[in-house]
C-alpha cells in the first residue's frame, strides 16, 4: 500500500542517511522526543535551524570574502570566524548533522592555526554539505508527512 | 507536582539560556521530557532580570557559554554571586580549558552540546548540592535582603521563614506550590532562602561597600573573616557569612585578573544587579562597597586600569582593563580588545575613569577591536568589579562581563581595576549597568570601586578612577549626573578622552579619558580630584560604570567623540551623579572629543543612553579611551577625569 510503501521508503531514506554519515545519534534523539504532544518536533527543529543558521551561513560568506578577495582588506578575521563556528558548531550538533558539525570542526582548527585558505575551503565543503542534508531531509520530512503519523523514531540498523 | 521533596526532581525550575534558538528549543524539549519546569530566554540579561526579579523563582540555571550580549562566565559569576543559584555550563567546545573556566567561574557543570537526555536526568543533584553547603548564608538576616535584593527576596528573607511568605513571593513564580513545598522540603532547592529555612544573607550594595572597604582597610591578604566582620560592625551577619562572600570576593578578584573576556558578561549584568556586585566576593578590594551598586549602571569598578579602559571601550570583558595597566590590559585585552592600546594607560587612566567609558565603547567597539563595549552591547555592562588594586591583585577590571559582581556591572563586567596599588579602593568600577539597569542605575555606581584616593600611587593622577573610587559611593548618589549638564559636560568628556580608538573615547570622556597615555593621566589628571572625589563618594560609587556599554559614560560623557553632546545626553541617562567636577573637565573633554571623534565612533557608547546608568561607561570610555589613541586621552584624561568625572563619570 501507499502507506506501507511510503513507510518502507521512509525508513530506507532514513537509514541512508545514517550510513552515509550525514545524521548522527542526535536525530534520534530528537525523534524521540517526539510525541503526540509534539507530533512534528522534528522537523519544526529542522526548520528552526535552516532558517536561524542561513544567516549564520551568511555571515560566514561575508566574513571569509573579506579576506579572500581584499588586499587591503583586513586580514581573516578568525576570531570572528571562530565565534561564528561557535553557535555554528553547537546548533548542527544539536540537530545531529554529523557532517555539517565535523566540516565546523575542522574550520574552527583553521582558524585557531590562522589558516586563511584552508578556512574558505572547508566552508565551501561544508556549505555543499549542508546545502545537501537540507535538501534531503526535506524531502524526508515529506515522506514523513505522506506516510502519516504513525512514523516513530526507529533506530537505523 | 512538587508536593514533596519526595518529587523533587520533578518540577524543579530551570531557566535556560541560550542564544541559538535550535539548541534552546531541543534543550527546552529535552528539560520538559525530564519533567522539569522550563523557562526560556535567549538573552542573557533577560535571564539576569528574570533572576534578580526573584531569586526563588529557579533552581537551576543552564546557560551557553557563547552568547552575544553577554558571555556566559559573565553571567556565571553573576548568578552564583548575586543569586547563588546552580549554573550549568553548556557549550559546543569542551575543551580543557574552557571547562577549567567554567570551574573556575563557579559552574556546577559543564556539559556539551548536543546535550544528551541522560545528562540532563541527572543535574538536579546540582541544586541539593548547593543547597546542602549552604546552610550558612541562609541564616542571616533577610534584612539585609530586603533593602538590596528585590523585593521578593527581601521579604522573603526577612521574615521568610514561612512559606507563607515565601508564598507571597513565590508568587510570581510559576511554579508557587512548587516552590513553597519545595523549599519546605528541601530547604530551598534554590539557593535562595525561600525564606523558609535559611534567611539568606543578603549581600546588599551597602553591605558590599562596607564589606570591600574593610577588606581593603585590612588589605586583602590579611583580610580575614573575624576582622572583616568587625571592621564592618553590622548586626545580622555572622562570621561564616563574611567567610562566604570573601571567598567569593576572591575568586572574583583572581578571576577578573585572570579572565579578561569576562566582559562581556559583566555588562549584562551590571545593569540590574546591585547586589549582584556584592558577591564578588573576592578579594579584590572593592573597595567600593559600591560595587554593589554598580549593578545597574555598569559600575564601572575603578577604571584604575585607565589604560584598559580606555583603549577598547572597555570591551565588556576586557573592561576592567583599567588601572591594573599589567594585568588589566592583558587580561582585559581579550575581552576588550582594547586592551593592548591601552596598556599604557591602564595604570592611571582608569583611575578616574569611572568607567562608564566602556561601556559605550564596548559596544561600539567593533572598530576597535576595542571590545568591551562592544560586548556590553547588549547592555550587558561591563559589570566591572573593579577590583581595587591592591598591588598585588588588580582584578583587573575586566569589565567583560564575566565579572560576575553582581556590580550590576553589566555588562562588561567592566572590572575596572584600579590600580592604586596601595589604595585598594580601586575598583569602584561600576559596572553595573547591566544592560537594562544601567540607565536607571546610576546611582548605583558603587563605585566604590576603587579608592581613588588611592590611586595617588599608581594612577598618579589618574584621573578618573579616583573618582570613581568612591569609597564611599552610596551608590547612588554619586552619579547623580543628573545636574551635570548632559551633554555638554559629561558628553564631552567622556568621550573625548581622546580616544584614540575613538570608540573608547567615549567612554572616556566620561572621566576616564585617562586611557590614552598613562602620562597624563597622572599628570593631568585632573582627577586628582578623583582622589578627592573618593571622598565625594558619592559618584564614585555611582559610577557604575559597568553598564558602560551602551552607557556610555554616564553621563553622556560617553559621547563618543564628536557627539559628545549628542552623546552626552545619552550619557545623562545615567542618572550618573556624577560628580560634578566631571562637568568640568567635561569642557575640557570636549574638545577632546572632537578629536577622538575623528577616531572612532565611539559614539556608539555614547548614544548608548544606556549609560545612564552605567557610569562605568565613564571608565569604560577611559579605558576605551585610552586605547584608542592614548595620546588623545592625555588630553581629555588629565582633565577629563579628574573633575569631569564627577558628573558623569561613569554614568
Amino acid at each position: 500500500m501507499d502507506r506501507n510503501n511510503s513507510r518502507r521508503q521512509l525508513a530506507a531514506m532514513k537509514q541512508s542517511l545514517f550510513d552515509q554519515g550525514h545524521l548522527d545519534e542526535q536525530f534520534i534523539q530528537l525523534e524521540e522526543l517526539q510525541d503526540d504532544a509534539n507530533p512534528n518536533f522534528v522537523e519544526e527543529i529542522v526548520t528552526l535551524y535552516y532558517r536561524d543558521s542561513s544567516r549564520l551561513i551568511s555571515s560566514l560568506e561575508q566574513t571569509l570574502h573579506f579576506c579572500a578577495c581584499g588586499r587591503e582588506r583586513n586580514p581573516l578575521d578568525f576570531n570572528k570566524l571562530d565565534t561564528i563556528m561557535h553557535q555554528f558548531k553547537g546548533s548542527s550538533s544539536s540537530i545531529g548533522a554529523k557532517k555539517v558539525k565535523a566540516e565546523s570542526t575542522l574550520i574552527r582548527e583553521y582558524c585557531r592555526t590562522g589558516n586563511a585558505e584552508g578556512c574558505r575551503k572547508s566552508f565551501q565543503q561544508m556549505k555543499k554539505e549542508y546545502v545537501a542534508l537540507r535538501k534531503r531531509l526535506e524531502n524526508y520530512f515529506q515522506l514523513v508527512r505522506q506516510a502519516g503519523p504513525m512514523e516513530r523514531a526507529c533506530r537505523p540498523k | 507536582m512538587d508536593d514533596s521533596g519526595d518529587r523533587f526532581p520533578i518540577g524543579m525550575r530551570v531557566l535556560a539560556v541560550d542564544d541559538d534558538p535550535t539548541c534552546l528549543l531541543v534543550l527546552e524539549t529535552l528539560l520538559r521530557r525530564c519533567q522539569y519546569h522550563v523557562t526560556t530566554t535567549s538573552q542573557a540579561r533577560t535571564a539576569l532580570t528574570m533572576l534578580r526579579e526573584n531569586k526563588d523563582k529557579f533552581d537551576l540555571v543552564i546557560s551557553d557559554v557563547h552568547m552575544p550580549d553577554m558571555d556566559g562566565f559573565k553571567l556565571l559569576e553573576l548568578v552564583g554571586l548575586e543569586m547563588d543559584l546552580p549554573v550549568i555550563m553548556l557549550s559546543a567546545y569542551g575543551d580543557t580549558k574552557l571547562v577549567m573556566k567554567g570551574i573556575s567561574h563557579g559552574a556546577c557543570d559543564y556539559l556539551l552540546k548536543p546535550v544528551r537526555l541522560e545528562e540532563l536526568k541527572n543535574i538536579w543533584q546540582h541544586v541539593i548540592r548547593k543547597k546542602k553547603s549552604d546552610p550558612k548564608e541562609k541564616n542571616k538576616t533577610s534584612k539585609l535582603d530586603k533593602t538590596t535584593s528585590e523585593s521578593g527576596s527581601g521579604l522573603r528573607s526577612a521574615g521568610a521563614e514561612n512559606s507563607d511568605e515565601n508564598g507571597k513571593l513565590t508568587k510570581k513564580r510559576k511554579d508557587q506550590d512548587e516552590d513553597e513545598d519545595e523549599d519546605k522540603e528541601n530547604g530551598n532547592d534554590n539557593e535562595d532562602p525561600s525564606a523558609q529555612k535559611k534567611p539568606r544573607v543578603v549581600w546588599s550594595v551597602e553591605l558590599h561597600r562596607k564589606f570591600v572597604a574593610a577588606v581593603n582597610q585590612l588589605g586583602i591578604e590579611k583580610a580575614v573573616p573575624k576582622k572583616i566582620l568587625d571592621m564592618m560592625n553590622v548586626e545580622n551577619i555572622t562570621r561564616e557569612n563574611v567567610a562566604s562572600h570573601l571567598q567569593k570576593y576572591r575568586l572574583y578578584l583572581k578571576r577578573i585578573s585572570c579572565v579578561a573576556n569576562q566582559q562581556a558578561s559583566m555588562v549584562a549584568a551590571l545593569g540590574s544587579a546591585d547586589q549582584s556586585y556584592l558577591r564578588m566576593g573576592g578579594s579584590g578590594h572593592f573597595h567600593n562597597n559600591a560595587f554593589r551598586s554598580f549593578s545597574p549602571n555598569g559600575i564601572i569598578s575603578n577604571l584604575n586600569t585607565p589604560t584598559g579602559l580606555n583603549g577598547h571601550g572597555f570591551s565588556p570583558s576586557g573592561l576592567l582593563q583599567l588601572g591594573q595597566s599589567q594585568s588589566f590590559n592583558n587580561s582585559s585585552n581579550d575581552q576588550l580588545k582594547f586592551q593592548p592600546t591601552i596598556t599604557p594607560v591602564n595604570q592611571n587612566i582608569l583611575q578616574g575613569m569611572p568607567m562608564s567609558i566602556g561601556f559605550d565603547h564596548l559596544q561600539n567597539n567593533s572598530s576597535k577591536g576595542v571590545f568591551p563595549v562592544q560586548n556590553l552591547n547588549t547592555d550587558v555592562k561591563p559589570t566591572f568589579p573593579i577590583p581595587n588594586r591592591f598591588p598585588d591583585q588588580i582584578p583587573k577590571v575586566t569589565t567583560s562581563s564575566s565579572h560576575p559582581p553582581s556590580l550590576g556591572i553589566s555588562n562588561n563586567g567592566l572590572m575596572l581595576e584600579t590600580h592604586t596599588e596601595g589604595k585598594h579602593g580601586g575598583i569602584g568600577i561600576g559596572y553595573g549597568s547591566s544592560s537594562s539597569s544601567v540607565s536607571s542605575r546610576h546611582s548605583d555606581f558603587s563605585f566604590s570601586m576603587l579608592d581613588q584616593g588611592r590611586h595617588s600611587d599608581n594612577w598618579s593622577s589618574v584621573v578618573p578612577l579616583s573618582g570613581i573610587q568612591t569609597n564611599s559611593f552610596p551608590s547612588s548618589d554619586c552619579f547623580r549626573q543628573t545636574a551635570i549638564p548632559p551633554s555638554d559636560n559629561m558628553a564631552s568628556l567622556p568621550l573625548q578622552a581622546g580616544y584614540p580608538g575613538g570608540s573608547l573615547a567615549d567612554v572616556h570622556s566620561q572621566g576616564s579619558v585617562f586611557t590614552n597615555s598613562p602620562e597624563y593621566i597622572n599628570g593631568n589628571l585632573p582627577f586628582q580630584g578623583w582622589e578627592d572625589r573618593n571622598q565625594d563618594a558619592t559618584y564614585h560609587s555611582n559610577i557604575t560604570y559597568g553598564s558602560i556599554n551602551s552607557l556610555a559614560p554616564v553621563n553622556g560623557a560617553v559621547v563618543p567623540r564628536g557627539q559628545t553632546t549628542s552623546n552626552s545626553t545619552l550619557h545623562r541617562n545615567l542618572d550618573t551623579k556624577f560628580c560634578d567636577p566631571r562637568q568640568m573637565k567635561h569642557a575640557g573633554f570636549a574638545d577632546l572629543t572632537e578629536c577622538s571623534s575623528s577616531r572612532q565612533p565611539r559614539v556608539n557608547i555614547v548614544s548608548q543612553q544606556k549609560f545612564s546608568n552605567n557610569l562605568g561607561s565613564l571608565e569604560y570610555l577611559a579605558s576605551s579611551m585610552m586605547e584608542q589613541e592614548q595620546d588623545k586621552m592625555k588630553l581629555l584624561g588629565g582633565d577629563f577625569i579628574c573633575d569631569s568625572y564627577s558628573g558623569g563619570v561613569s554614568l
